[in-house]
């Protein structure tokens, strides 16, 4: 089996790394019962129990070390990590810090602590490489709104391109709300995005608007007080219960979305299932053409409760969920947009015919790019998130993202033609005037190459090959 | 004669797994002597410690799959596959046909051929050998591609069978059409002939005939098994009588494939029905015999929701109305008949000249082989093998829109960064665009 390696960079990519690894401790230890390091469980941690000599079977787990790199540029963060309950995951020289910050401004992270921290990051990515022995994927964690984790976070996006070429890099990039309270957002986000959509194999772009309003919908029907609508103490979505950390705190509930997203999408190559889904298939089915790689994702059940035995009803209604507007990641609605491609990631008890039935009853409902009508790719993973019988992650490849893009360009425009704070950005060595415009450049880019898909939607199809009889 | 089965990626290594456990319960249950020990000879082998092994090479890239079907077959506590018949890498193919077939199989090509020729030495006679592998993903497809490339060279004088599953029409793998036209194209020069097994038809199969309600995808391998089982299971030929046939591959491959351009066999069974209501149903010959014709004429690939207005074209007469009525021509059929009184059906429907092209002589396009035991449990039951134009529309399908996706070129990069050119999708485009001319105008 295959391992992967994370690497969670500024304070948000932190925070939802660490809620990551609490809920992946937990549910292998769900999954895992008798605390045998397994396969499965090698594949995000490995074992330091010093009883264990190479080869010697597999004995009952004494000490677990997370295949992550934690980089942030204050210690706050770090520091609770440090004391928390998870700081046995990780060794202190996994965690790399500095302490003042990179002042929401994306030319010092990118490159005052991208040069001055180079070599230590890759050396610590690299000593985490060589403890997997097939390392297939990197998963970065990081936010666009900020300086550490935008500039720093897409500069190791590039160091890992560089080092490991052949490793596929997946970055789960949290972009900040329209009333962001960081003044320089937009432009922290423009020039990361440049990077993400230069060098990521695989983007999951995720605003934090969309968690907010999800935590809070969670929340009303929590208290609403049907019977049906209350929230099982165990529902991983949420709660942190169960896992290491007992208390709550603010982001928690936000940050464990983004969590499970992570965990749902390495589900199934964790674990078995009748038909598998490896990470390197992502990539691969959903992203036609190399720089269209940012994938809308919904995750169902989110509010309902999984019932012992699976109503069609109930598990119909998660399909449908996974494609409306609240229940995305991103304040897009891709219902009312053009697919490029879509994938269904389902776990559980859920059957081939389940899934037939679904995608018969949705397709017609859902716009698809001519040349690729049928443009699902589907999975079933027997093992069910903790707490539920079934789950849905759907990631869509689809031309709404370009409507989000936009909005994150104008408020970009408008900051960029009064100059404001621009001369935070120029004072940083290495950082050149034409990197703003080249980062406009190429988002607007972006934002064409997917709309100019709607202009050929009614393309006629391709004469075929004529053969000589 | 023995029969070497390779099962390559995840489709292949279900298929294979429930294919040698549908054959054995069927050998045992039949009680019958003969029959089991034709039937062992050809799929099993016995071991130092006196116990079955299946004669079967298991590969696939990552290793969830193979422990799974090499875990189900020691459960069954009947049979097991070999202690070292098996290879698995780390990491899968990822639905990349030209990552499977241009690394990975080049890269492991020693170590599996290593596998099968271990597994062929052990046949006192090696009949042929059987791939079972998937054309949708990477790893059956483009590693399957390859290693029917390298047994071929290997063995240029044995057969070689392909079995095929070719994916939901609605989806499965989003390069699913690419994946099965770059497979298509090479397998067709290299194997003797490729079986075809459409998910679309058994999902159908499952709902109408057999009843289930959640079809799951073991359910869908069951019956494809069971197909399988009731063609590859002994039977008598009409060379072979009063014994069993001994050569299946060989036998089953000359009565279908007269001629290189056409290898596309399709298959259809009846009866086909839930394990409960087999208790309680009665055939007759002449009745299934009558819906299997129609089943071969209007294209059915069940008993159920046949159209029966389809008729044969008489003699002569221009073909474009029927055409329109979807006539299925045939090439050659093989009859496949197990059960009681199974020597003494009328097969006469069967051998009417109509049915097939006129440019072959009337003798040379229908066979019949029969088993008295009855097969998998059921009383009287028959299996079609037909080279037709049934598998036209799906074929054509594929092609279409795989070159739909092509023109706009979208994900070619990820077929050229492993050395797939464009070009190379070419001439597979082209290839096939041949096939189904040929069996256009068959």
């Amino acid at each position: 089996m295959t391992q992967s390696v994370v690497v969670q960079v500024g304070q948000c990519g932190n925070q939802v790394g660490c809620r990551f690894w609490d809920l992946a401790l937990r549910e292998h230890a769900h999954v895992n019962k008798k605390g045998i390091y397994d396969e499965a469980l090698g594949s995000f941690f490995r074992n330091v129990d010093p009883r264990c000599e190479e080869g010697s079977g597999t004995p009952r787990i004494a000490g677990l070390r997370a295949r992550a790199v934690l980089v942030d540029m204050e210690e706050g963060v770090l520091n609770e990590v440090r004391q928390g309950p998870l700081r046995q995951l990780f060794s202190t020289t996994q965690l790399i810090s500095d302490v003042s910050g990179s002042g929401n401004n994306w030319a010092v992270g990118h490159h005052t602590y991208g040069s001055m921290y180079r070599e230590q990051i890759v050396d610590q990515i690299r000593r985490a490489a060589e403890h997997c022995d097939c390392l297939q994927t990197f998963f970065l964690i990081h936010s666009m709104g900020g300086g550490t984790g935008s500039g720093l976070g897409t500069c190791v996006l590039k160091l890992l391109e560089e080092e490991f070429p052949e490793v596929c890099r997946l970055v789960t990039a949290v972009y900040p709300s329209s009333e962001d309270d960081v003044i320089t957002s937009p432009y922290n986000s423009v020039l990361a995005m440049r990077e993400l959509t230069e060098h990521a194999h695989c983007v999951f772009p995720i605003e934090n608007q969309s968690l907010v309003d999800i935590v809070s919908q969670i929340q009303h029907m929590a208290h609403t007080g049907k019977p049906s609508a209350v929230i099982k103490k165990d529902c991983t979505i949420i709660s942190g219960q169960g896992g290491m950390s007992k208390t709550q705190k603010p982001f928690d509930s936000m940050n464990n979305i983004v969590a499970n997203l992570l965990l749902n999408i390495t589900s199934s190559a964790r674990f078995e299932g009748s038909l598998n889904m490896d990470l390197n298939e992502i990539a691969m089915n959903l992203v036609p053409f190399p720089r269209l790689h940012y994938l809308v994702s919904s995750l169902t059940p989110l509010y309902t409760l999984a019932d012992v035995n699976v109503p069609t009803r109930r598990l119909d209604q998660m399909f449908t969920d996974a494609f409306s507007k609240e229940f995305q990641l991103m304040k897009a609605d891709p219902r009312h947009s053009l697919y490029l491609s879509c994938a269904l990631m389902l776990r559980g008890n859920v059957q081939v015919s389940d899934l037939r039935r679904n995608i018969e009853r949705l397709r017609p409902t859902l716009s698809f790019v001519p040349w690729n009508a049928e443009g699902w790719k589907v999975s079933l993973c027997s093992v069910p998130p903790v707490g539920h019988t079934h789950s849905l992650l759907a990631l869509a490849n689809n031309t709404c993202v370009a409507s989000a893009f936009t909005k994150l360009r104008d408020r970009f425009i408008k900051l960029y033609r009064k100059k404001a704070h621009l001369h935070h950005y120029m004072c940083v060595e290495g950082m050149e005037t034409a990197d703003f415009s080249e980062a406009l450049h190429s988002l607007s880019a972006l934002i064409d190459e997917y709309s100019q898909l709607h202009t050929h939607t009614h393309t006629h199809q391709a004469p075929r090959l004529n053969i000589a009889t | 004669m023995s029969v070497v089965t390779v099962q390559l990626g995840q489709c292949g290594n279900q298929i294979g797994q429930e294919m040698f456990s549908t054959i054995h319960d069927d050998s045992v249950g039949a009680g019958q002597k003969m029959y089991k020990e034709c039937s062992e000879e050809r799929f099993f082998r016995v071991n130092a410690a006196g116990a079955l092994v299946a004669r079967a090479v298991l590969v696939d890239m990552e290793p969830k799959v193979i422990s799974r079907a090499i875990a189900k077959a020691s459960k069954s506590g009947h049979w097991t596959y070999g202690d070292k018949a098996h290879f698995c890498q780390k990491q899968g193919s990822g639905n990349n046909w030209a990552n499977g077939y241009c690394v990975h199989g080049p890269r492991h090509r020693d170590a599996v051929e290593d596998l099968v020729r271990r597994e062929a030495e052990r046949c006192d006679r090696l009949a042929g050998i059987f791939a079972i592998m998937s054309v949708a993903g990477g790893t059956g497809s483009g590693v399957g591609t390859y290693v029917t490339q390298c047994l071929r060279d290997m063995y240029p004088q044995s057969f070689i069978l392909n079995h095929l599953t070719w994916p939901y029409a609605t989806g499965e793998v989003i390069v699913q059409n690419y994946n099965s036209v770059l497979t298509l194209s090479r397998l067709y020069h290299l194997s003797d002939a490729l079986v075809v097994h459409e998910n679309d038809t058994v999902h159908k199969i499952c709902s109408q005939l057999m009843n289930i309600k959640n079809i799951s995808i073991s359910d869908i391998n069951r019956v494809i098994a069971h197909q399988l089982g009731s063609i590859l299971q002994p039977a008598v030929t009409t060379d072979s009588a009063p014994h069993y046939c001994r050569n299946a591959l060989g036998d089953l491959l000359s009565s279908l494939v007269c001629h290189p351009e056409y290898k596309l066999l399709s298959l259809c069974s009846i009866p086909q029905m839930s394990q409960t209501s087999l208790a309680y149903s009665a055939y007759t010959w002449p009745g299934l015999l009558k819906h299997l014709r129609q089943m071969l004429i209007a294209n059915a690939r069940m008993e159920e929701g046949i159209d029966w207005k389809v008729c044969v074209p008489l003699s002569g007469e221009e073909s474009t109305a029927n055409r329109q009525m979807c006539f299925n021509r045939s090439l050659s059929n093989l009859l496949i008949l197990r059960g009681k009184d199974a020597s003494s059906a009328d097969t006469g429907g069967f051998k009417d000249a109509s049915l097939y092209v006129p440019w072959l002589p009337p003798g040379g396009t229908f066979n019949t082989w029969n088993s008295p035991v009855p097969f998998n449990g059921y009383e009287k039951s028959a299996t079609l093998v037909s080279n037709s134009q049934s598998l036209l529309k799906p074929l054509d399908n594929i092609v279409r829109k795989a070159w739909n996706m092509f023109a706009s070129r979208a994900y070619i990069h990820q077929y050229t960064k492993f050395g797939i050119s464009e070009e190379n999708f070419l001439d597979s485009f082209a290839m096939l665009e041949q096939i189904i001319s040929s069996y256009t105008h068959l």
